[in-house]
């Protein structure tokens, strides 16, 4: 057993099924850092996936183009998201209030749009999905390249997101404007940032990213769509999201445990190690857990975050 | 005479509710609750079962699905105040205690819930999906098949319902293969094709050739790396015609029809019905083999329809084990 776990073909393996894995977390917990570092915790993300999940999947179904696919799931995602910025930003709900009514509507309208489409056909139909894409020449790298380099064409694109969205953030005005924003939406209004105008902008970017996160289940790492397909994977984007103290590099970091150590429990499992099953599946949420706790205590909340903005209002 | 077309109105009115009323009666109701909706695999295999007798005997057929826990018991007494003849359903866990509690003051009224329980007198009968007995001879193809005596299966969660399933591949596989040894993941999810891929990646590449997917997922991993797999609740060979070898089929059609008969006949009674799901009442098959008909070699199909007919003789009982399985 022992054999099986230090096998070359295990760990190439499991290289690979952690990256697939881990790119529907990574690509969301960058979406809800953008939004939370402008000051609004968007709950709709769980939704809006599973939304995307479903839009892109019949957008290709429909067409047979998967790259129009993406950018449907990026679209409803944009308008969901901006939906969630009317209630929270322009109307000032509660946050989570509404971030969680978006998640059950988008949800819900999800299956609907869906069956109108489909019908309730006993085999599902399916989508001629992303192929893996191999780079020439580094993927014939011995031992690493098959795992790395032999990934799906949007995994690519989430790794070449993570120091975009870092640099974004941290190195141009106008994530400077968002941060800034996300502390004290007060002083950003003084030096003549729109405020409510920048933060719907930034749940837009999240929102195309949580459209896309979703799409990439239904369209490159399965050819289906099923409900409940996203399950639970933007929760653990929020908690990723506190865990790399909101930013996108330790965010990620979060994202890619998280797919390590769900692709390792599987494996486990098929190695043949006698405990209850429950213990394997319990893994990566139970380090998430563990994780969280250790990090969050040090965690800077952006100061802005959950408070709606009003000019004429005294906030903190 | 304003009185008396008065009375004639009022004969009239009340002459025509009873007749409608009446005319109502003549026509068989069967209503279906679920739990989840009817997309989900298990619900869907009832759904389908009571579209196609409500279509083929001309009844009336209503269904609710996505019917929470705390909303179950109002939606079965909506159905048997409502007056329908048979009530048929999900009632795994949240639907169990609602749903007898309400068919107790309903004694005239037929109802039959999918249970892992007892059935209740006078008028409660439970159902239970029963494919162990094609997924036996899953087994017994993938054992004969099998170049490298490795076989996978990746299901939902271990309960009964599932592990019987994995236990019976397995036997049928040991049966003709001593040396097989078999992996299982549980991917802790009933509708995750993402997960269920990867699991199923980890065995191919752990050596497993022959894959049982209790799971939607399984068959495109199988693809990418040209192995074979089986399809579990319905013939799911055209989601991949090149990979599926045949499929494990949950026909709810017998049940519901005799259901009805016996209903209209006077003769139902609370009991369990699950024979009515195995393969002798042809409540479950072993899909068609499609393209694999012509690759299958003739001593595996051989052995596949001798054991079909000892099972639906009798003379062979596929073993029931609900116990956990675990990798070898």
């Amino acid at each position: 057993m022992m054999a099986d776990i230090f096998s070359a073909s295990f760990i190439t393996g499991l290289i690979g099924a952690t990256l697939r894995m881990s790119t529907p977390i990574i690509l969301a917990t960058l979406g809800e850092i953008i939004t939370e570092r402008a000051g609004v915790l968007n709950l709709g993300i769980e939704g809006i996936m599973l939304f995307g999940a479903a839009s892109g999947f019949l957008a290709t179904l429909a067409t047979g183009n998967l790259w129009f696919g993406i950018l449907m799931a990026a679209l409803s995602g944009v308008l969901l998201a901006l939906l969630m910025s009317f209630l929270a930003v322009n109307l000032g709900l509660s946050q989570h209030v509404a971030g969680l009514g978006i998640t059950i509507f988008a949800s819900g309208l999800a299956m609907f749009i869906y069956r109108k489409a489909v019908g309730s056909p006993v085999v599902p139909p399916t989508v001629h999905p992303f192929s893996p894409l191999a780079i020439p020449f580094l993927s014939d790298i011995p031992f690493i390249g098959e795992s790395f380099f032999k990934q799906y064409f949007l995994t690519y694109i989430t790794w070449a997101l993570i120091p975009l969205v870092s640099i974004f953030l941290f190195r141009t005005r106008f994530g400077l404007r968002i941060r800034t924003m996300g502390q004290n939406p007060f002083a950003a209004d003084t030096v003549g940032v729109n405020v409510n105008r920048t933060r719907t902008i930034c749940l837009a970017i999240g929102g195309a990213l949580f459209g896309v996160a979703g799409a990439f289940l239904t369209l490159a790492h399965q050819n289906m769509f099923l409900i409940d397909v996203v399950g639970g994977r933007g929760w653990i984007a929020i908690a990723m999201t506190i865990f790399g103290n909101w930013n996108p590099l330790m965010g990620s970091l979060g994202g890619l445990m998280f797919g390590f150590l769900d692709a390792l429990q599987l494996r486990l499992q098929s190695v043949g190690i006698h405990l209850p099953i429950h213990v394997f599946l319990m893994i990566p949420y139970l380090m998430t857990i563990v994780a969280l706790v250790g990090v969050s205590r040090k965690a800077t909340v952006p100061a802005g975050l959950l408070k709606p903005y009003r000019r004429e209002e005294k906030g903190g | 005479m304003k009185k008396v077309m008065c009375l004639v109105m009022v004969g009239i009115l009340c002459c025509v509710t009873v007749f409608s009323q009446a005319a109502g009666k003549k026509q068989f109701q069967i209503a279906a609750i679920f739990q989840t909706s009817i997309e989900e695999p298990w619900d869907g295999a009832i759904h389908q079962a009571c579209q196609k007798v409500a279509k083929e005997l001309n009844l009336k057929y209503e269904y609710s699905e996505g019917v929470a826990a705390a909303d179950f018991e109002k939606v079965v007494r909506e159905y048997s105040e409502r007056g329908f003849d048979f009530i048929v359903g999900d009632a795994f866990l949240a639907g169990e205690e609602p749903s007898r509690r309400a068919a107790k003051d309903y004694p005239k009224i037929a109802y039959a819930f999918g249970s892992e329980f007892s059935p209740q007198a006078p008028n409660y009968s439970v159902f239970d999906n029963w494919i162990h007995e094609p997924a036996y001879l899953s087994g017994v193809i993938a054992g004969m098949m099998t170049k490298t005596n490795t076989l996978g299966i990746v299901a939902a969660i271990p309960i009964p319902e599932v592990n019987r399933l994995a236990n019976a591949f397995k036997k049928g596989a040991l049966s003709v293969n001593p040396r097989v040894k078999v992996k299982i993941t549980y991917i802790g999810s009933w509708f995750d094709p993402p997960k269920a891929k990867e699991a199923a990646v980890a065995m191919i590449e752990g050596g497993a050739d022959y894959l049982f997917a209790e799971r939607f997922g399984v068959f495109e991993a199988a693809k990418e790396a040209k192995v074979f797999a089986f399809g579990n609740m319905a013939d799911q060979n055209s989601l991949a015609p090149d990979v599926v070898v045949t499929s494990c089929v949950w026909d709810m059609y017998p049940l519901i029809r005799k259901s009805v008969d016996a209903i209209r006949n006077g003769s139902w009674s609370a009991k369990n019905l699950k024979d009515w799901s195995m393969m002798a009442a042809k409540g479950s098959y072993l899909a068609s083999y499609h393209g694999f008909d012509a690759k299958l070699p003739v001593k595996v199909k051989t052995a596949v329809s001798d054991l079909t007919k000892k099972i639906m003789n009798g003379s062979f009982t596929v073993p029931v084990i609900e116990t956990e399985l675990v990798s070898d």
